[in-house]
């Protein structure tokens, strides 16, 4: 039997969606212990009731942080509620946010934090946790052999979500945000929303990625416009973030975001390991690449051996010419 | 503005991967090489100083042994100097033990760097916490996934990627800042950088030295273990055909066939 807490990150009242995978998760591994969640923010009071339909009995709920980042002052409110409420486990999501309060977190605790997780079981009673190496080839898994609690940072995707069959208004308790002294000293001062046309990345059910094989910059506007015909969001490989081509948000892989379109399409792409353990869940993959032996097509379902720069513009022109 | 960088020497990513099967860590024997991953905060060190007026740019790493290949690329860049936490001991460290190493190794720095920047998690591992680890045990701010960062009056100025876009962050020094890859196009070290980057001090510590208790690096520090390694469900490639002109109409037959179109 486990206890087990989720970090539950929330925009306005909704939590995100890898929380509620997270929650999920937690259902089936705790066996019998309580799932918990921990939440802060605005809004988190109307989150927590979503956190309940996903199977969190008790939310604490650290409240509005102001214009701090959440990582110091989070990471202390959760040190001081963890200690009170020892649970075995905290389960947090691999988000930007996430990830700072699991090293903030795993500092002031003095335990240590295992990352990309793209799965967990119970054996004999203790969570092992399963992490794809080698661009997924193999499947490595770990546990912690110290003092609990342990911090489980997970990958969007890894699990589905479900609601709890008997779901219910969670108790909701405040929490103190504790002062946090000159780690606290990073204030944000602006938000800036970049508009998006089109679905997430993360969400959308096709995805068009590009890499070096494109040739320049300026050719991912076909990456850009197939994504958009076909109502897909628009992906990258890490070599051409590096270069400057297109920012981070777009890197799909290892250090980037894990896409599960039914869709995914790799242009200029070779196939490194880095990228493959991003896209390789996806349902179809669909190939272009001019070296026949480049990895991505021991993958692909359909793999075109020959140059995007040729085979992009036919496609996109054949299939304008269909919706038109 | 002194700034300090954490740089991770790793095994050559152009080499396959492999771990030691008795111990289920990466191998890091052979030559080990600068992380391309942090190249840009080597770089992005070095204009934060040259605006400044003044300064140095010194390196800070962990090694199990005394490898420096990968920090002469950083000196060659235009970093002054290295701190470089070499010991057996450190073999198996984890997250956690590392950035006791790293904050041991920037404490030891005279005088203090107004900033330390590192890349968003390395190439090799990419745990993605040391960074911020690091930050708690220093007791400063941090701003992590940073795409564009400038200090004016001793203040700090940072975009940090976010989901919808990126927020405007404000911090004091000293402060921990990770920046993602292609912030900056790192500069390729001149022969000159090269030639003088030999002569360049490299200060090496141990964990004893560095006063870092021992039972808190290793593999027994890390306090976690790999239960076991499997091959992963295969995927199996599927049709691949010879563009010839026409290829693109297969694909647009297989989108159909899919639903998409």
């Amino acid at each position: 039997m486990n206890s087990i807490w989720v970090l539950a990150e929330q925009s306005e009242g909704s939590p995100l969606g890898i929380v509620l995978e997270l929650l999920t998760a937690a259902r089936g591994l705790a066996d019998g212990g309580a799932v918990e969640a921990f939440t802060w923010g605005v809004g988190g009071a109307q989150a927590a009731s979503v956190l309940g339909e996903y199977g969190a009995t008790r939310v604490y709920d650290a409240g509005d942080i102001g214009d701090s980042l959440p990582g110091p002052r989070v990471a202390a409110a959760l040190a001081a509620q963890m200690a009170a409420g020892a649970p075995n486990a905290l389960f947090v999501p691999a988000t930007y946010d996430g990830r700072d309060i699991a090293g903030r977190l795993s500092a002031r605790l003095d335990r240590p934090v295992l990352t990309n997780i793209v799965g967990l079981g119970a054996e004999g009673g203790a969570l092992v946790t399963e992490h794809a190496i080698f661009g997924g080839g193999q499947v490595l898994k770990a546990r912690f052999t110290g003092e609990g609690p342990g911090i489980y940072v997970i990958r969007a995707k890894s699990f589905a979500a479900e609601p709890a069959a008997a779901g219910a208004s969670p108790e909701v308790v405040g929490v103190e945000l504790p002062e946090t002294g000159a780690t606290d000293g990073a204030k944000i001062s602006g938000r800036h929303v970049e508009t998006q046309s089109g679905p997430k990345l993360d969400d959308a059910p096709v995805v068009v990625s590009g890499g070096r094989g494109l040739g320049s910059a300026e050719n991912y506007a076909w990456i850009e416009e197939l994504a958009s015909l076909l109502h897909g969001a628009p992906g990258a490989s890490r070599a051409i973030v590096d270069a400057g081509w297109v920012p981070y948000s777009h890197q799909v892989g290892q250090t980037g975001k894990t896409v599960k379109p039914t869709v995914y399409i790799a242009a200029g792409i070779s196939g490194a390991t880095q990228h493959m353990v991003g896209m390789k869940a996806s349902k179809n993959i669909i190939a272009v690449n001019k070296d026949q032996d480049a990895p991505i097509f021991s993958i692909a379902d359909l793999g075109v051996v020959g140059d995007v720069s040729k085979v992009l513009p036919k496609l996109i022109e054949a299939i304008k010419s269909r919706q038109a | 503005m002194n700034v300090a960088v954490c740089v991770k020497q790793i095994p050559d990513p152009v080499e396959p991967q492999a771990l030691d099967p008795s111990t289920n860590t990466l191998v890091r024997e052979g030559k080990l090489v600068l992380d391309d991953s942090d190249s840009y905060g080597v770089e992005m060190a070095l204009q934060l100083v040259e605006a400044s007026g003044g300064g140095d740019v010194v390196l800070v790493s962990m090694a199990p042994n005394g490898e420096t290949s990968g920090l002469r690329t950083a000196l060659a860049m235009g970093a002054a100097s290295a701190v470089l936490v070499s010991d057996p001991v450190l073999k198996g460290t984890d997250a956690l033990g590392t950035a006791k190493v790293l904050a041991a190794a920037v404490r030891s720095i005279d005088p203090t760097p107004d900033l330390v920047l590192a890349a968003t998690e390395s190439t090799d591992g990419y745990t993605g916490t040391t960074p911020v680890q690091l930050a708690e045990l220093l007791g400063w701010p941090s701003v992590t996934f940073a795409k564009h960062v400038e200090v004016a009056d001793g203040v700090l100025k940072v975009q940090r990627q976010t989901e919808a876009g990126y927020d405007a962050v404000t911090s004091p020094l000293p402060a921990v800042v990770t920046v993602t890859a292609g912030v900056v196009e790192p500069r390729y070290p001149s022969f000159k950088g090269i030639m003088a980057a030999r002569s360049k001090p490299v200060a090496e510590h141990t964990v004893s030295s560095l006063g870092v208790p021992e039972a808190s690096v290793g593999s027994s520090g890390s306090r976690q273990e790999v239960v076991s390694v499997q091959a992963a469900e295969a995927r199996s490639a599927g049709e691949i055909i010879v563009d010839e002109g026409e290829a693109h109409e297969r694909i647009v037959a297989f989108l159909e066939q899919l639903k998409v179109l």
